[in-house]
């Protein structure tokens, strides 16, 4: 497997990263090197074994439908680069 | 004051021979005058620590003391502590106070312990050096000239250099055993699910767990007794009985089997390693362990499946570094989501960003299944290897990493070469097996080595155990480097 610059630029749009075209080929270059590594994998067949997500055998966890948590609002928000009246603020994306 | 024990340490607070204030500012001094050329630690605030010493005195004077009362513990800083800067090694944080306390960091302020400072690591525990911080590169307290592993490596060189008598920090991928080895101490990384992440920056949530650094391995037992244990904000968090991680110190280790994958001494392993290794199982042998020849045969996919799991786990839990509720934002944007791929694209370091992308490929459409999903069923095979094998033996033990601590910079720009360093270490964490590393000799420079313990799920009193006697009848993790004994 191996990335084409295009690709590459997906990728990163994908994440919401900005990447300049030569900040694209540098990191094609790295991430073509790991994907050599991780080709590794297709040489053992793995038909008909069960996908691993977790060490131990559990499932969620439920518990009563009460409120737990406090109101922390305005120590959470105190943290925040722009706040106004309890809200975050981001540029407008609704006209 | 310096090379004591954390139970010495313990008596000495409590026949009041020294108080917490005074070991507190005793190791403040110590960092002050040392981390310069260490840069072990980001942040130290000596008013927030002396103020915990003082109440920590208090308990001790009312007789409420318990083991690590009074004691200064290194947090990395990938531990969010109330009131405390908590950067992840990132500029994405490097303004983020953190408004609440990791689980962990709880019990430890509960068990009356002081936190001398947050410790320097790679950025958001991505690396094996701690050369990607945006604090610049830690150094290794045996040459300053060498990385001391990572990404918990401030941790490792704060306890290495004594300028921290313990430390805590994460392990991914081998985050804590591997800097342990790198600086000749002690580290443990437990079952996953035996320490709480709540509070613990998220890398990859699978595979991370929380663990004790110190100097030997009755503190890791102390330590470990005060982070374990269920939390109901983790939802991974395992409900088991509380267990005490010293009960089981002092056994003799006659009959215990001691599994040696023969897949660890292939081409890779330094030969100084392989030496040193060897002398530490032959001393196991004299006290009176079995050492059997076993084999983990899907070894090798150890690296492609973490190199793909950890990545895509990543990418999901990074997605939450916006800009928008905290954290780095852009100075200059133009709509939404150019304030999301400014504040990302300048926040994050170059290591983080391949990782996020390598991520988000593997977890792409069309490609799931061909990467995550056959990773997911590597790790399986990995995981059964085990099963299999603690059959025939109780631990399997091999070296931590297969050399000694390189040079910095020497491996920073070839991502894959930096990766092979986790060869040894990454199958526990895939497995979620508890696996530890204690010193056991020196190879090439003079710098240490690291055995590594893999136990069964649960075994970390039986692993401690071996460990403990193997440091009653050796001293390798007395030795200290030279600079700073």
């Amino acid at each position: 497997m191996s990335l084409s610059l295009q690709e590459v630029k997906r990728v990163a749009w994908l994440a919401r990263i900005e990447i300049t075209d030569a900040e694209a080929e540098a990191a094609q270059g790295h991430l073509n090197g790991i994907f050599k590594l991780i080709e590794q994998m297709q040489s053992v067949d793995t038909e008909g074994v069960a996908p691993m997500a977790h060490a131990q055998d559990v499932v969620q966890r439920l518990r009563e439908d009460v409120v737990t948590e406090s109101d922390q609002r305005a120590a959470f928000q105190a943290i925040a680069p722009q706040v106004e009246g309890g809200l975050y603020l981001v540029p407008q994306v609704i006209e | 004051m310096l090379n004591v024990t954390l139970k010495q340490l313990a008596l000495a607070l409590a026949q009041k021979r020294i108080s917490s204030v005074e070991l507190t500012q005793l190791h403040l001094e110590r960092v002050a005058r040392i981390d310069p050329v260490l840069n072990a630690f980001i942040t130290i605030d000596r008013e927030r620590s002396l103020a915990q010493a003082q109440a920590a005195d208090a308990l001790i004077a009312a007789g409420k003391a318990q083991p690590l009362t009074g004691v200064p513990v290194a947090v990395k800083d990938i531990f969010c502590a109330q009131g405390w800067l908590t950067t992840c090694g990132s500029k994405m944080l490097a303004n983020f106070v953190s408004p609440y306390d990791a689980h962990v960091v709880g019990r430890l302020n509960a068990a009356g312990a002081v936190i001398l400072g947050k410790t320097n690591m790679d950025e958001f525990a991505m690396g094996s050096s701690s050369e990607t911080s945006f604090r610049g590169p830690v150094k290794n307290p045996w040459d300053p000239a060498r990385v001391p592993g990572g990404s918990s490596g401030g941790s490792a060189a704060a306890v290495a250099a004594r300028m921290a008598p313990a430390a805590i920090g994460t392990d991914t991928g081998g985050s804590i055993r591997q800097p342990a080895a790198l600086c000749g101490i002690c580290g443990i990384k437990p079952t996953y699910g035996v320490v709480s992440r709540y509070g613990m920056i998220a890398f990859a949530s699978s595979l991370d767990q929380g663990g004790p650094i110190a100097k030997c391995a009755e503190d890791l037992a102390l330590l470990l007794n005060a982070m374990a244990g269920f939390d109901a904000r983790d939802s991974t968090s395992l409900d088991r009985p509380g267990e005490d991680y010293t009960r089981a110190l002092e056994q003799p280790l006659a009959g215990l089997r001691i599994g040696v994958p023969k897949e660890y001494f292939g081409a890779g392993l330094g030969a100084d390693v392989a030496a040193a290794i060897e002398t530490a199982l032959a001393q196991y042998e004299k006290l009176g362990a079995k050492r059997i020849a076993i084999s983990l045969p899907n070894s090798g996919l150890s690296v492609p499946a973490y190199y793909v799991i950890a990545p895509a786990e990543a990418s999901s839990n990074l997605s939450r570094y916006d800009g928008v509720r905290y954290g780095y934002r852009a100075p200059q944007y133009t709509d939404l989501v150019d304030l999301y791929c400014k504040s990302r694209a300048q926040g994050f370091g170059a290591e983080v960003k391949r990782r996020i992308l390598i991520g988000t490929y593997v977890l792409s459409h069309g490609y799931y299944d061909a990467y995550y999903l056959k990773a997911q069923k590597i790790r399986r095979l990995i995981a059964q290897d085990f099963v299999k094998a603690y059959e025939q033996c109780d631990l399997i033990m091999g070296p931590t990493a297969p050399s000694v601590a390189f040079a910095v910079g020497e491996k920073a720009f070839d991502p894959v070469q930096m990766y092979l360093n986790d060869i040894y270490t990454v199958a526990a964490n895939l497995a979620g097996l508890p696996a530890m590393s204690i010193p056991c000799g020196f190879g090439e420079g003079g710098m240490p080595v690291g055995l590594h313990v893999i136990g069964n799920y649960f075994s970390e009193a039986k692993m401690l155990n071996a460990a403990h006697q193997y440091q009653r009848a050796t001293d390798w993790h007395t030795r200290a480097p030279r600079e700073f004994a």
